[in-house]
């Protein structure tokens, strides 16, 4: 049985209504007729809850419970699985999964948060939040698959790096800012995908690649939306505010060129078929896969980091040039 | 767990909002005794009873750095945009104006070159009195310009951070992403053999501690600066304990291996062209 997020309820009821009626011990023509048109209304009911989420229904969608996570993708979109468990550091983090893995028979590295599905487990992998130690593992790891020449993937989803005590005395800053500074340069192909919650610097610190993809109702943010609230409104009470305030919905991400391209889920989203969305991630996976490695590594390299380069928004003024008296002000880039 | 904690202890809190206090006399917030005006400025900002660092502005800092008249600025024409038309409880453009005039700044950052000790750097400052000294795309695409000019210039290059806003909110996702912009950018400095030396001051938090501050070839710091990843409240809200007396501090963070001197100002400047000899004489 699914849970339900709380702007489901007329999806619940349609579903509750279809049951009974399957339920009854004697169809008859006309409770078949009755259950078609509740089918139909059905899928028009969920198409029109989930192409109009707001921002913070987004977030609970990308929060929910039955999202698949990084390990339903390792054994739906990959034929084999082998963990590498080390960071020969501290110890090993269950937030940060890394192994060898083969993708239509080709062999790559996959790396991914994961947050666990049942009380234990998210306890057990600290609700997703990474420690130093995992960006560490990640980090020897994607090493390695350089150089062997294996693809790297990543899955993102993170609430955001742990905060703690530990954390910090281990270095969580340094180890971000070694990550993202090492996988701009890792000399083969990598493609990032945020599954679910692209939670901050925790997020960026796998999310640096030639190709960065998110899930429709994922979303990717600085901050979270409650962290947001508390420090611009004062409360974490105004979290549905701060979502939208801070535009970061796949549609917004894409206008912005933040992420390069938008995997669309299944009707009702992820959550409500597992497969389908494993079949999308794999197509769009094998596809950037044969693009990326037709090209040469220098133009790759060149490519990934005019991509990062060019993020941002700010206006070029050349009022402020000294030698420059004429008053032309251009954008940099098209501001939607 | 977000990049952009804003919250410290009240003590630091007081120490950057203050800076110098006016008047001729001041309370020092660090041992508390009234201290002459001017015997802290003389020292640069530092107290001469207890050495308690009071907040500079950028400006200020590239004075006490660069030999006098050295420093020609770069890239003040770009200026912030509000690409989210973002608002709290004030609309961000607002925001931008009432800290441009408050700062005499146009962002966070200042950057450009000029001479430490007749040596030729490349040199940028975040001020941590504009937004908190936050990183959004200006900021993000100052720092990147300096680093590719450090590069082609064949410059060492200094960053000194002060800036306890990490990742500017105000600006969305795109403020993260100026976080591997200008790591990838200090990637292709570290392959072309450049030195970047990185000085953390009093803040250094969430994003801009996640990115080029961690980076330095050789990492400074000044005295009891906070330094970190999330903000100490939010480590608090998370674990449910009291956080160590020295958390986050530079003195911490050197314990635990994460930066290589404390140096205090009146130093900084020899110090700084120390190390520059030893790797880019």
């Amino acid at each position: 049985m699914l849970d339900y997020l709380p702007f489901e309820q007329p999806i619940a009821d349609i579903e509750q209504q279809i049951e009974s009626l399957k339920k009854l011990p004697e169809p008859t023509a006309e409770s078949m007729q009755k259950l078609r048109h509740l089918r139909k209304q059905l899928a028009d009911t969920t198409r029109q809850i989930y192409d109009n989420l707001t921002p913070w229904q987004t977030v609970q969608v990308a929060r929910h419970k039955n999202r698949p996570h990084t390990v339903d993708y390792l054994s739906l979109v990959f034929d084999e699985f082998v963990e590498l468990h080390g960071d020969k550091f501290f110890r090993d983090d269950r937030a940060m999964r890394v192994g060898f893995a083969k993708l239509d028979g080709r062999k790559v590295l996959v790396v991914g948060h994961q947050k666990g599905r049942n009380f234990k487990d998210r306890t057990e992998n600290f609700f997703g939040c990474a420690h130093p130690e995992g960006y560490r593992k990640s980090m020897s790891k994607m090493r390695l698959a350089a150089k062997y020449h294996l693809p790297i993937i990543t899955f993102i989803d993170t609430p955001g790096a742990y905060p703690g005590i530990g954390a910090e005395e281990r270095g969580q800053a340094y180890v971000i800012a070694e990550n993202m500074f090492e996988m701009s340069r890792l000399k083969t192909p990598i493609v990032c995908i945020v599954i679910g919650e692209g939670g901050s610097g925790g997020a960026l610190g796998i999310g640096v690649g030639d190709r960065v993809a998110m899930l429709q109702h994922a979303y990717y943010s600085v901050i979270s939306p409650e962290g947001c609230a508390g420090i611009l409104w004062k409360s974490g009470e105004h979290a549905e505010k701060a979502a939208t305030a801070l535009k970061f919905t796949s549609k917004y991400l894409k206008e912005f060129q933040i992420v390069d391209d938008v995997i669309e889920e299944p009707l009702g989203g992820a959550h409500r078929d597992h497969h389908q969305t494993a079949a999308r991630i794999k197509s769009y996976l094998v596809k950037s896969m044969k693009e990326l490695t037709a090209c040469k590594i220098d133009e790759m390299l060149a490519n990934r980091y005019s991509k990062f380069r060019q993020m941002g928004r700010y206006l070029e003024s050349s009022l402020a040039d000294e030698e420059q008296t004429n008053s032309t002000a251009q954008f940099n880039g098209a501001i939607g | 767990m977000s990049t952009s904690e804003t919250d410290f202890s009240e003590e630091l809190a007081a120490r950057r909002k203050k800076g110098i206090p006016p008047g001729l006399w001041v309370a020092c917030p660090g041992c508390k005794k009234a201290i002459f005006r001017k015997e802290i400025d003389k020292r640069l900002g530092v107290c001469p009873e207890c050495d308690f660092h009071y907040y500079v502005s950028a400006k200020t800092r590239l004075e006490q750095l660069l030999d006098e008249g050295t420093f020609v600025e770069c890239d003040n024409n770009l200026l912030p945009v509000d690409p989210l038309t973002f608002a709290d409880q004030k609309p961000y453009v607002e925001r931008l104006k009432a800290e441009q005039k408050k700062t005499g700044l146009t962002d966070a950052v200042i950057t450009g070159t000029g001479m430490i000790r007749a040596r030729r750097v490349a040199i940028g400052v975040t001020d941590s009195a504009f937004i908190m000294g936050s990183m959004g795309s200006v900021v993000g695409e100052r720092l990147a310009r300096l680093v590719e000019r450090a590069e082609v210039q064949k410059l060492p290059l200094i960053i000194v951070s002060a800036s306890g806003g990490g990742a500017r909110m105000h600006e969305g996702i795109l403020s993260l992403m100026q976080m591997a912009k200008v790591s990838a950018a200090l990637a292709r400095f570290d392959q072309a053999g450049g030195l970047f030396i990185s000085v953390l001051t009093n803040p250094t938090m969430g994003g801009v501690a996640a990115s080029f501050a961690s980076l330095g070839d050789v990492i400074i710091a000044e005295p009891k600066a906070l330094i970190g990843f999330a903000g100490p409240r939010t480590i608090e809200a998370t674990i449910r304990m009291k956080l160590p007396n020295d958390f986050q501090t530079s003195e911490f963070l050197l314990e635990h291996g994460y930066i290589d001197r404390i140096v205090r100002r009146p130093n900084l400047k020899s110090e700084i062209a120390r190390i520059i000899d030893y790797c880019h004489g």
